[in-house]
């Protein structure tokens, strides 16, 4: 009975099992991220126009999603904000992940006192609330693009660190790694080629839960108005920007937040739900 | 219903995760009668553990029982619920498995877990359970039986925990009781007082057992009758004297000759054995803050010097914890030694592996004892061997790819096998590829350490089959530990006894009757024969055991 229910919720492709969970996250992300790429083209208005007399306008025809605090049209701002949303959040993952892992290897390969004093820095910017660190940096260097994307990734390398080191201190008792040192490898060998593919699987996941804190701190910077300056806008800017239509149950602040929700939460199931290959040793 | 057991025609099966169903139990049929002692014999994945779980009605996860009747005491455990099979559990049926250390919770008294299963059975008050948990480790000859049970279990060593995991089992006073392996993770020392405990108790309370191994010298002691299995199917049973005499099945044949004494083949080149390859003096190595003389705490390795020739093999062997494997750690520079000087070819070498040239570490390869954790599972077999091809010789793809072949037909695997990973080979085709990337190498000494005590008898004995040929086609030359005595007499030219840190002795393994040092008697004497009146019959010198037994 198990054996059929297994065959029923996962289905086999390439050499991997899959369910249908996984996909239509997938499918979720792929758009959004086409969305981001092409947004420029798909707009039907210019972000800035005001298209409406009334503002905080209903969804209808020619104005999908209704109008913003200004009478703008909200299709074409939640599809522009799509592009900061995932570009600068997808920027600091990347970034706070290749150093947080690179560096949690490294510490775990070498020990000794690189690891420690590594390690107890890292400790000590994890300590900083991310909120406060980021109002620190803007009120310090303003707000621009590249500097939201440092500060995002700052903030999130120490916990990339500690998971990638985690993982590497396991792998790095194994016997292999001794072989391996025996042969006289050099540490980029040891981290790259005997430890990444033994820890990517797990890296990965925490890559996409950390692209999920980056795109809710980011949205929560914006919505205190330290994110994107106007005309720009990210999503969380636009909940900010329209919170004034809560009591009208206007669609301007109700689909930037689905938009927010729509992202993270298939980024998760995506991560819970991954491909895995198929192995088996007689077939 | 006649016996105690009786399995008819029992199948298990087990799905993999591609959703494939595989029957690994193909239609057992088994008896045991009262106070009858059954041994189940086979290599691994022979399905003998399978088997002994189902006794109990249990499935490992991921297989379910699907036919057959497994009758114990009148009840057919495949057909009771769970409810009901718990019920029997610790009461009717007990078991003991392979790996003490691990089924104890270090967080609590020894005591308090013996007795457990009489507090979940409502079997008796605490304080009679408590008495005959004392009577219990009385018989099992426990040291300190009174007090032993306050302890915790990282206190007592791992033979005694081995007699407690037993007196956990038997103070439910079971009809029948499981062993699965209890012995193979033991010192042969330390196995003999286990043994003897097992069997006296057992006989003394008339207790029906199952006794689950590979090792068919430790079943003629202690077993009744063997059955042998392979592949999900029994493929003879019969009296231990039978099977040991007069088996007719092929694969019990091979487990018995695995057993034979192999005459190793005189080396022709006598004369130019003066030749040393690898000469270690005075080293000295350990754990813990170094000292103000520059040596550590603990002193794992002490004073330990040897030779090893060109061509020939040395055997380290000594029993668990006497440094044989930090001794091939520090040769290997994994560990560098406090003291001492390594000669390796003629030039002296550096303590550390990192201070040594690409060469000498070429020339000296090890192979651990497990290969499940030697090679990296993420890597492909191909990988794994071809990066000491690219490493120190530099090949390019083809030269590589056709060398990997080689290697791969020199270590007797297909080479279908090498896109396969780790986790896809069975134990001797994972320890063979471990070997093969030594063999890249192009080395002239490989330091085996305990390469074949993870794998079944059948299995090990073609691997030191297939390490004599290599030697002879390479002229290769060996260090192997082992805590196997015949492991090490098949294949070694000379043998180290080493005890606590220090080397006691060494001879050749034609004079290993005739040792000279009390622990090596100690230890060659105790090595299980095939004779299963060898046991009782075993008269050990007390005072010896009280000076080097770790009871």
């Amino acid at each position: 009975m198990t054996m059929e229910r297994a065959a029923f919720s996962r289905r086999s492709f390439l050499g991997h099992s899959y369910n249908l969970v996984g996909v239509v996250a997938a499918l979720i992300i792929l758009a959004w991220t086409l969305v981001a790429i092409f947004a420029s083209y798909i707009i039907p208005h210019s972000i800035g126009d005001i298209v409406d007399d009334d503002y905080f306008g209903p969804m209808r025809q020619g104005l999908w999603l209704g109008s913003d605090y200004l009478g703008r049209d909200m299709l074409s701002r939640v599809l522009m904000g799509a592009r900061y949303t995932v570009g600068i959040s997808l920027a600091a993952v990347s970034i706070a992940c290749f150093s947080g892992v690179a560096l949690g290897m490294i510490a775990a390969v070498t020990g000794g006192w690189l690891d420690t004093c590594l390690s107890r820095f890292l400790d000590a910017m994890n300590s900083i609330p991310s909120k406060l660190f980021g109002l620190v940096v803007v009120a310090a260097v303003g707000s621009s693009i590249p500097a939201l994307i440092l500060t995002l990734a700052v903030i999130y390398i120490p916990g990339a660190y500690r998971f990638a080191r985690a993982l590497a201190v396991n792998i790095n008792t194994m016997d292999f790694m001794t072989v391996a040192r025996v042969r006289g490898e050099s540490t980029a060998y040891l981290i790259g080629s005997e430890i990444l593919p033994n820890i990517i699987r797990p890296v990965l996941a925490d890559f996409g839960l950390r692209f999920v804190f980056i795109v809710l701190l980011l949205s929560g910077l914006s919505f205190l108005g330290l994110g994107l300056q106007p005309p720009l806008a990210d999503w969380g800017a636009l909940v900010r920007e329209n919170i004034g239509g809560l009591p009208f149950a206007a669609p301007a602040v109700v689909v930037p937040s689905l938009a927010i929700a729509s992202l993270t939460i298939s980024v998760n199931l995506l991560i819970d739900n991954l491909p895995q290959k198929i192995r088996d040793r007689d077939a | 219903m006649n016996n105690l057991v009786e399995v008819r025609n029992l199948k298990i099966e087990a799905t993999t995760d591609a959703g494939r169903v595989v029957e690994i139990i193909k239609g057992v049929s088994l008896d045991i009668a009262d106070g009858e002692i059954v041994a189940l014999i086979g290599e691994s994945g022979s399905g003998k553990t399978t088997v002994a779980l189902s006794l109990m009605g249990h499935a490992r996860p991921g297989c379910r029982i699907t036919g057959g009747e497994i009758n114990v005491n009148g009840k057919n455990m495949a057909a009771l619920s769970e409810k009901e099979r718990a019920k029997l559990r610790g009461t009717d049926i007990a078991y003991v498995p392979q790996s003490a250390a691990a089924s104890f919770n270090p967080a609590s008294t020894i005591m308090e877990q013996v007795i457990e299963v009489t507090r979940i059975h409502s079997l008796m008050p605490p304080e009679q359970a408590r008495k005959r948990a004392v009577e219990l480790f009385w018989a099992l000859s426990l040291p300190d039986p009174d007090g032993i049970g306050a302890r915790y279990p990282h206190q007592v060593s791992g033979g005694q925990l081995q007699r407690l995991a037993a007196a956990m089992a038997l103070i439910g006073d079971p009809k029948l009781v499981i062993f699965d392996e209890p012995t193979t993770a033991l010192d042969v020392t330390t196995q003999i007082d286990v043994l003897k405990a097992f069997k006296s108790v057992m006989r003394a309370d008339g207790i029906a057992g199952v006794y689950v191994s590979h090792d068919l010298a430790v079943v003629a002691q202690i077993a009744d009758r063997i059955i042998v299995l392979k592949g999900g199917e029994v493929q003879e049973t019969g009296t231990t004297a039978e099977i040991l005499t007069s088996a007719k099945h092929p694969y019990t044949r091979e487990l018995l000759a695995a057993f034979e004494p192999k005459q190793r083949q005189a080396h022709a080149d006598a004369e130019a054995a003066t030749n040393q390859l690898l000469r270690i003096d005075n080293i000295t190595a350990g754990y813990g803050a170094v000292r103000d003389d520059g040596l550590p705490l603990i002193r794992a390795v002490d004073t330990v010097s040897m030779v090893v020739e060109k061509g020939r093999n040395l055997g380290v062997i000594g029993e668990s914890g006497c440094g044989k494997s930090t001794l091939a750690r520090v040769i290997a520079g994994i560990h560098p030694a406090a003291a001492g000087d390594i000669v390796f070819d003629g030039k002296p070498l550096q303590r550390a592996a990192g201070k040594r040239s690409r060469d000498q570490l070429r020339e000296m390869q090890i192979v651990f004892q497990y290969a499940d954790t030697a090679l990296n599972p993420a890597k492909p077999v191909e990988d794994i061997i071809a990066r000491p091809l690219v490493f120190y010789h530099g090949l390019d793809r083809q030269a590589r790819s056709k060398r990997v072949d080689e290697l791969l037909d020199m270590v007797r695997l297909p080479k279908s096998l090498r896109y396969r990973y780790p986790a896809e080979l069975s134990g001797g085709q994972k320890q063979r590829v471990n070997f093969a990337r030594a063999l890249a190498a192009d080395p002239k000494l490989i330091i085996c350490d305990e390469i074949t005590s993870a794998l079944d008898t059948v299995v090990a004995s073609a691997v030191i089959e297939l390490l004599k040929e290599l030697q002879r086609e390479l002229g290769l030359s060996y260090i192997f530990i082992s805590h196997d005595l015949s492991v090490v007499e098949a294949i070694c030219d000379e043998i180290m006894v080493m005890y606590n840190g220090q080397r006691v002795e060494q001879i050749t393994p034609d004079k290993v009757k005739a040792a000279t040092h009390p622990y090596s008697k100690l230890l060659f004497s105790s090595v299980p024969k095939l004779d299963p009146t060898w046991l009782d019959g075993l008269v050990r010198d007390p005072e010896l055991v009280s000076q080097y037994g770790h009871r």
